[in-house]
């Protein structure tokens, strides 16, 4: 393959972090790492023993971001202790970055301007492939896998092949990127190993921010390596709105026109309608309706994947002056302390209470199986979270639905798995 | 290099093992030990009571899907289990496990294992054989590069021995 070859924009950053002019599939790469995102849960208490066994001291200090987000609050001595040794350790290793109890990790890493085009990121957490809405490069990795790239500051990487994902059309109200995600993981399964999902089309263009997070978020639950966004103009806007600079290449992040897929897909997003995947994998899916019998003890909204401001704003256009039905519980777990700030200014949070929601610290919560909201044997919860394995949320005899957040909030009103569609009003 | 034989008994699951089968979430803030008393407990309580030393487990594809959580890997390593054969693996598990010394082979062609067959395997040439079928299977092996971080006994004690030699060498 020559020099001048066409290549995808994972290629593009690949080749950028190891030093490169252009990478293949295939070939094995040493990438220097622009930076390096921990939580408490895989972060310092996994790491700090084996870092002090190394003898090796952090790579770089500014290239760090820690967030407490599994253990927090603490609701027992364990977690306390966790909570305190992540807190020493940031101390001790000079860690300015350090976001602690303010939200989730993959939600604190956008709002707080860390995320730039071009960059090459690991996070210790499997939903790390969220920054690539930001059209980065971000994998997840493992505890002894962070410690190596904390302690030398790069890690090896098998470059891997990108498919292609196209929407066109636009999305119908009550659906969002939730559902497109639902649809995906039926429609290719979970078992897209290695591989780069790369979203676009005009449907993608159309979205926010937040909602691009949740495509590449979701990539995770297709087995993919990671997920990622071209840069446009919304990406360079959200950077702005944190108050950081854009680059000047910003923009240049971008897939060669004529770059080699391994495949490509092209849906339309005006037919697609509410999602719902059933117990115990988010390849379960199939249209909301199906469901119309499944009684809801708990609806949660939370987590990095659905309980961002704009989540929060989908469950409050469906609960506006609605209320939870007698025998169900619907708890909201907001994804970061500035979006409940946000919600409370822009009147979100008052729609949702008034209509019996049962507000949660932020934090991954019962979405990690931590936490406030755990179910019980035979209980059914719908969730706008991203899996629904066995027992993720408590119970091994529980069961676990997922959907977006105005799935979620429907179905808290009505008792049963509802279709948004019929609850939809225009606020907030 | 080291050359030993890798032989046990197997236990076979099917396709998407995932991290909460292998690491509860409830138990993670538990001690490792306590956490692989859980192991794969949603979907069959004897395991972890009852899986020896050296014994080898065989899926089906995508195992350990979902979480980045090491302890999925680590629990197996705590139980004893020698080896894990799979039709395919999600990357972060296959990582996390080359990581901590536990050799795990795609194998795609991989079929007909029944519970306690006597499985070897062999990860630098990938291939896997079910003598008490008398069955031998081709599958990918384990790449070189990592191999020798498989052999040092993980990443750890890897990234150790290279250390020290960096440090008497500068």
């Amino acid at each position: 393959m020559s020099i001048n070859s066409p290549q995808t924009l994972a290629q593009k950053i690949i080749a950028k972090a190891s030093g490169k002019q252009h990478v293949v599939p295939g070939e094995i790469v040493t990438c220097q790492l622009d930076l390096v995102l921990m939580h408490d849960s895989s972060g310092p208490r996994r790491v700090k023993s084996r870092l002090e066994d190394l003898g090796a001291k952090v790579f770089d200090p500014s290239k760090i971001v820690l967030v407490s987000d599994h253990f927090v609050p603490a609701t027992d001595p364990e977690s306390a202790e966790i909570l305190a040794l992540t807190r020493r350790w940031a101390q001790d290793n000079l860690v300015n970055h350090f976001y602690d109890m303010q939200g989730i990790c993959h939600v604190m890493l956008p709002q707080q301007g860390h995320l730039k085009p071009g960059m090459f990121l690991v996070g210790g957490d499997s939903h790390s492939p969220t920054g690539g809405a930001f059209a980065t490069f971000m994998v997840g990795i493992g505890a002894t896998e962070m410690t190596g790239a904390l302690a030398t500051g790069e890690i090896w990487i098998k470059v891997p092949e990108t498919i292609r994902i196209n929407w066109s059309g636009e999305l119908p109200d009550g659906c969002s990127a939730k559902d497109i995600m639902l649809f995906l993981c039926k429609k290719l399964g979970m078992n897209n190993n290695y591989k780069v999902m790369e979203f676009g089309g005009e449907t993608v263009r159309a979205m926010s921010m937040f909602e691009r997070m949740v495509l590449c978020n979701m990539s995770a639950e297709l087995g993919g390596k990671t997920g990622i966004i071209e840069a446009d103009e919304t990406t360079t806007e959200w950077i702005k709105s944190t108050g950081q600079a854009v680059d000047i290449d910003a923009l240049d992040w971008q897939s060669d026109n004529k770059a080699k897929y391994e495949a490509v897909y092209h849906f339309n997003a005006s037919d697609l309608v509410p999602q719902v995947a059933a117990p115990h994998s988010p390849e379960n899916t199939d249209n909301v309706d199906v469901f119309s019998d499944v009684t809801v003890h708990q609806a949660y909204i939370g987590a990095c994947t659905g309980a961002k401001l704009s989540d929060l704003h989908m469950a409050a256009r469906v609960l506006k002056g609605q209320k939870v039905a007698q025998g169900t519980r619907l708890l909201i777990a907001p994804a970061s302390v500035k979006t409940t700030e946000m919600a409370a200014k822009d009147g979100t949070l008052s729609l949702l209470t008034e209509a019996g929601a049962i507000m949660l610290p932020t934090g991954c919560g019962a979405c990690a199986g931590m936490g406030a909201g755990a179910i019980a044997n035979g209980e059914n919860c719908i969730s706008s979270t991203s899996r629904n394995f066995k027992g993720r949320m408590g119970s091994p005899d529980s069961n676990v639905y997922l959907a977006s957040p105005y799935t979620v909030a429907a179905s808290a009103i009505a008792g049963k798995i509802a279709d948004p569609r019929l609850f939809l009003t225009n606020q907030p | 290099m080291n050359s030993k034989k890798i032989i046990g008994n197997a236990w076979v699951y099917g396709d998407n093992i995932d991290t909460d089968i292998l690491a509860p979430g409830p138990y993670m803030k538990a001690s490792l030990a306590e956490l692989a008393a859980h192991c794969m407990e949603a979907i069959d309580t004897s395991f972890a009571c009852q899986v020896k030393k050296g014994d080898i487990v065989i899926a089906g594809d995508a195992f350990g899907i979902g979480s980045s959580r090491e302890q999925a890997a680590q629990a197996l390593v705590e139980l004893g289990v020698a080896a894990v054969v799979a039709k395919s693996f999600a990357r972060i598990f296959y990582r996390n496990s080359l990581n901590l010394g536990l050799p795990v082979l795609f194998c795609p062609d991989i079929e007909n294992v029944d519970k306690g067959d006597e499985i070897e395997v062999n990860p630098e040439t990938g291939v896997v054989t079910n003598h008490t079928k008398q069955q031998t299977f081709q599958c990918e092996p384990i790449p070189p590069e990592l191999m020798t971080i498989v052999n040092a006994g993980g990443l750890m004690p890897y990234l150790k021995s290279k250390f020290a030699k960096e440090n008497k060498s500068g």
